[in-house]
């Protein structure tokens, strides 16, 4: 029993951060190469190697300190924060699903970059405009990812596994994006977006409710229990939301 | 330096708003509620059944509304 519970909440949290590193780095790798192709490589890599290295050093000094705080008061909040976040992911991928909201197009995020780097004044420093663009696409998105794995490694005392799946993730995308060397415009992102609120969602409800004292039947096999319900609300919800919703007021994907 | 300072702080600042409010404050104050009827519940004797009921739907309701709330803004 201790072995089948412990490998249901291992795979929930490796799923969860994955999912999240991976759809952010496809975000932050569409400005990257945009930087690369349009001003060259060398502003794109060392825009992205500084803020790799600004976001490694965030879990190096938030990791351990969080480690020492009270485990159920670190629940409570870290279960608050990815209740808020989890919602707030699932809500916009509801309404992206039922055409209220327009997907993230990786095409048109790759072109504005590229026409902000193209029609810059003939007197500014071009390369350092890349270098900033390129630190910044990775940092902001990273950070969302820090926050993820910060949250979810510390909280289930599997720091070391979360750094790791998402070291992983980003290698793994960022290998993918180089060798066909283009935007990864095909990546089904709001399908994933989806998964990853539903795995925040979950988790925010199981330590919200841990800390709070709340014992969980069957314990961490309960996260298994919210998945499917959330899935089913998430399922739901984009039905109702697209029915009730007119076709003049849906927005083009 | 103080500036300095200021602006560090004022940034940080930002980033909790934007992160835990944003555009959608409604949700921000549903889990500040959730937290608040939950601890309620869970310090009374014999209501944790309560507590694992009330917990996942009132996330389900603060979705819910949030998403309602957003299509009735849509003209």
């Amino acid at each position: 029993m201790f072995a089948v519970t412990m490998t249901t909440s291992t795979l929930v949290l490796v799923g969860a951060v994955f999912l999240a590193c991976a759809v952010e780095m496809v975000e932050a790798l569409t400005i990257v190469l945009a930087v690369g192709h349009t001003r060259g490589w060398r502003s794109a890599f060392e825009g992205t190697a500084v803020a790799l290295v600004a976001l490694s050093a965030l879990v190096a000094i938030f990791g351990p300190a969080l480690v020492h705080v009270p485990l159920n008061v670190l629940r409570l909040i870290v279960g608050s924060v990815l209740l808020i976040f989890g919602l707030q992911w699932l809500r916009k991928a509801i309404l992206r699903s039922a055409g209220l909201k327009a997907k993230h197009d990786e095409d048109a995020a790759y072109a504005e970059a590229v026409a902000e780097l193209t029609n810059l004044d003939p007197g500014v420093n071009r390369d350092r405009v890349a270098f900033v663009m390129a630190f910044k696409g990775v940092f902001l998105e990273g950070l969302e990812v820090v926050i993820t794995v910060l949250t979810l490694g510390t909280s289930a005392h599997r720091l070391g596994l979360a750094a790791t799946v998402a070291a992983v993730a980003l290698v793994l995308v960022g290998a993918i994006g180089l060798a066909v060397s283009r935007q990864l415009s095909s990546v089904p992102e709001n399908a994933m977006k989806m998964g990853v609120g539903v795995m925040l969602v979950s988790f925010g409800t199981f330590w919200t409710g841990e800390g709070l004292r709340v014992r969980w039947p069957g314990s961490d096999a309960s996260l298994l229990g919210f998945i499917t319900l959330y899935l089913v609300v998430t399922w739901l919800l984009v039905g109702l939301t697209r029915r009730a919703t007119p076709v003049t007021s849906k927005v083009a994907a | 330096m103080i500036s300095f300072v200021k602006k560090i702080v004022v940034g940080f600042g930002r980033f909790w708003w934007d992160f835990l409010v944003g555009d959608t404050p409604e949700l921000f104050v549903a889990v500040v509620a959730i937290l608040v009827v939950i601890a309620l519940v869970s310090v009374s004797a014999g209501a944790n059944a309560w507590a694992v009921v009330l917990l996942p739907i009132m996330v389900i309701a603060a979705l819910a509304t949030s998403v309602r709330r957003a299509a009735a803004k849509r003209p």
